[in-house]
């Protein structure tokens, strides 16, 4: 039983950072650059989701539509502001632009509010639990696997079915070819950026709910481990940050109940170096020689 | 004739080096600098020798590591548990944390040198993290209240660390393994295919920028009276990687130049970190956007001086700007 509850917490962290996985999956699939300031986007959302219910005086719900909303905004943003100008420069340009974003935006919110946490109110969704099994599962870890499953089937549905989703596909196989086929290449990395963000977000709260503790570094771990899940599941491809996402927040579960706690933080990146090694591609990607 | 030039150069610059060594010598000794610019000058020093081994990674290696404090952090411990817990001289420590830093280098460097550029980044983070994590759960150590250590870090020995430093990296950048190492960085694949054994001169980049990283490791341990994990966070790592792509990636004199602003600017903000970290990025955002190649690009300081000399086909490869 004590395995099974553990694996209920997994994946209840899981999918919080397949959440954020899924934001480096896309941003990476379409752009090849590592969003170093994905994870800020996330510390902004709990932050955005704390304020909507603290001062606010708004539901659940609500708050966590203000902060995808405000999330996708901040987003596209960025996009337009620090990388656009560099789509064309090298990838180290690239890659420091992105981690000066980072540390702008965590030490702008640090300067703006002061680095103290903030309690998340708990008292938003009844705290009841089910007994499952003889495995308690919280009503908000319901509340957060619920959320992420229906934004993850969104996602699929935006990405598959509609006009922007192709385009999207379109971009990530090959921009050039896209461009020549009258899609505006600009407007889908932007939507790529809001649809990434706004989960990022959606993440943040969820976070806040599930840790009841938010502060403004908050997003540099979370932000790590989240590609450290994308690149598990094969980074580009959506599906594998879900799995990669949730089986990250398995591991470190388990390796938790197994009496490693202070280690958990490391595991994630052991487990990234040893994908590194032996699948570079990931769990889901195919390995693509490279030529001069 | 010109290689007897560039050799009188070189002895002159040392010798100037050495003169300015020895007269900061006696104005520290003299007290005729106070104590706080006295370790305003410890900080630029041992920011010049990290700025100058990750410049060896990136800048000459185009090997794009951000997990430098992992080293830092495997010098510092590595030096202070000679000093401190084997009751081991200084001279010894210094020695020993460059070659656990090293020893580390290549543990790190072997498998994951096969990765390239955002993998590699990725990968090297994740390193600098695992080291952090490790010091953390080792009670040997003191875990997370960190160790405590007696100020060792002297002048003479900083400045001959930095001397060495210099000297080393800029002559392996000058030898046949340098331009190995170039050719790696302008274009690995062009580099594989012209017979250069590309994981063999990565790793031993990475083994040489690590190695006097750790060295910078053992003089910063001994320059505080206690070495933390969390000194050595992401943050070192960035700061470090700041100096070396506000310099110019690829310019050794460049990323001394940076590391001696960017310590002084640092200094003059230390009641402000949070202003300091914003002026950082900005600064880290602007550049890239305007000025990717950083404020030397890949040209030293040294062909400033050569106007109106012969500079084709010198000692660098002129005002190239080819950083992958």
């Amino acid at each position: 039983m004590e395995f099974l509850q553990q694996l209920v917490n997994g994946v209840s962290l899981g999918s919080i950072y397949a959440l954020i996985a899924l934001g480096y999956t896309m941003v990476y699939g379409i752009v090849k650059l590592i969003n170093f300031a994905h994870g800020d986007v996330f510390m902004v959302g709990a932050f955005i989701g704390f304020y909507s219910i603290t001062i606010l005086d708004l539901g659940f719900f609500p708050s966590l539509l203000i902060s995808m909303v405000t999330c996708a905004i901040l987003g596209v943003l960025i996009e337009r502001i620090a990388y656009k100008p560099l789509r064309n420069a090298t990838r180290i340009a690239a890659l420091i632009t992105a981690i000066g974003v980072s540390l702008l935006i965590e030490y702008g919110v640090i300067y703006v509010r002061g680095a103290q946490p903030e309690a998340y109110p708990g008292d938003l969704i009844p705290a009841t639990s089910i007994d499952f099994l003889g495995v308690k599962v919280s009503s908000q870890s319901l509340m957060i696997l619920g959320t992420s499953v229906v934004l993850m089937v969104l996602l699929q549905f935006i990405v598959h079915k509609t006009k922007i989703g192709k385009a999207m596909r379109a971009v990530s196989y090959d921009m050039d070819a896209a461009r020549l086929m009258g899609i505006n290449v600009n407007n889908t990395i932007s939507a790529t950026f809001a649809i990434g963000s706004a989960l990022a977000g959606a993440a943040g709260v969820a976070f806040g709910m599930y840790y009841t503790k938010i502060e403004p570094l908050m997003g540099i771990i979370p932000g790590l481990k989240a590609f450290v899940a994308a690149v598990l599941g094969g980074i580009g491809i959506i599906p594998g940050a879900m799995v990669g996402g949730l089986l990250l927040g398995v591991i470190e579960s388990l390796v938790s109940a197994a009496g490693f706690s202070l280690w958990r933080d490391g595991v994630a990146f052991v487990v990234l170096i040893l994908i590194l090694i032996f699948r570079p591609a990931g769990l889901f990607g195919k390995n693509v020689r490279e030529k001069v | 004739m010109n290689m007897l030039k560039g050799a009188k150069g070189f002895w002159s610059s040392i010798v100037l080096a050495v003169v300015f060594g020895i007269v900061m010598q006696f104005l520290i000794t003299g007290e005729i600098i106070n104590f706080f610019y006295v370790n305003t000058l410890y900080f630029i020093g041992i920011n010049i020798i990290l700025a100058a081994s990750l410049h060896l990674i990136i800048g000459i290696t185009g090997q794009f590591s951000i997990g430098h404090a992992g080293f830092l952090a495997v010098g510092a411990y590595a030096s202070a548990i000679i000093t401190m817990k084997l009751e081991l001289p200084f001279a010894l420590g210094l020695v020993a944390g460059g070659v656990a830093a090293a020893i580390a280098g290549l543990i790190i460097g072997i498998p994951t040198l096969r990765l390239k550029g955002d993998y590699l980044a990725i990968a090297t983070l994740g390193f600098g993290e695992i080291v952090r994590i490790v010091f953390l759960n080792i009670e040997y150590v003191g875990g997370a209240s960190g160790m405590t250590v007696t100020q060792l870090t002297t002048w003479p020995w900083l400045f001959g660390s930095i001397l060495l430093t210099l000297l080393v990296i800029r002559n392996f950048t000058n030898s046949t393994h340098g331009r190995a190492c170039i050719s790696v960085r302008e274009n690995e694949i062009a580099a594989d295919a012209m017979g250069i054994n590309t994981t063999y001169y990565k790793v031993v980049a990475f083994a040489i920028g690590a190695f006097f990283a750790g060295v910078a490791g053992a003089l910063y341990a001994h320059n505080f009276f206690i070495i933390q994990p969390t000194n050595f966070g992401f943050l070192k790592s960035f700061d470090i990687l700041i100096f070396v792509v506000l310099g110019g990636l690829g310019s050794m004199s460049g990323a001394v130049l940076a590391a001696i602003l960017l310590t002084i600017v640092s200094t003059f903000l230390q009641s402000y970190p949070e202003l300091r970290m914003i002026i950082y990025s900005l600064v880290l955002i602007i550049m890239m956007l305007y000025r990717p190649q950083g404020i030397m690009g890949t040209r030293e300081l040294t062909s400033f001086f050569k106007f109106g000399k012969s500079a084709k086909g010198g000692v660098n490869d002129g005002s190239k700007n080819t950083v992958a």
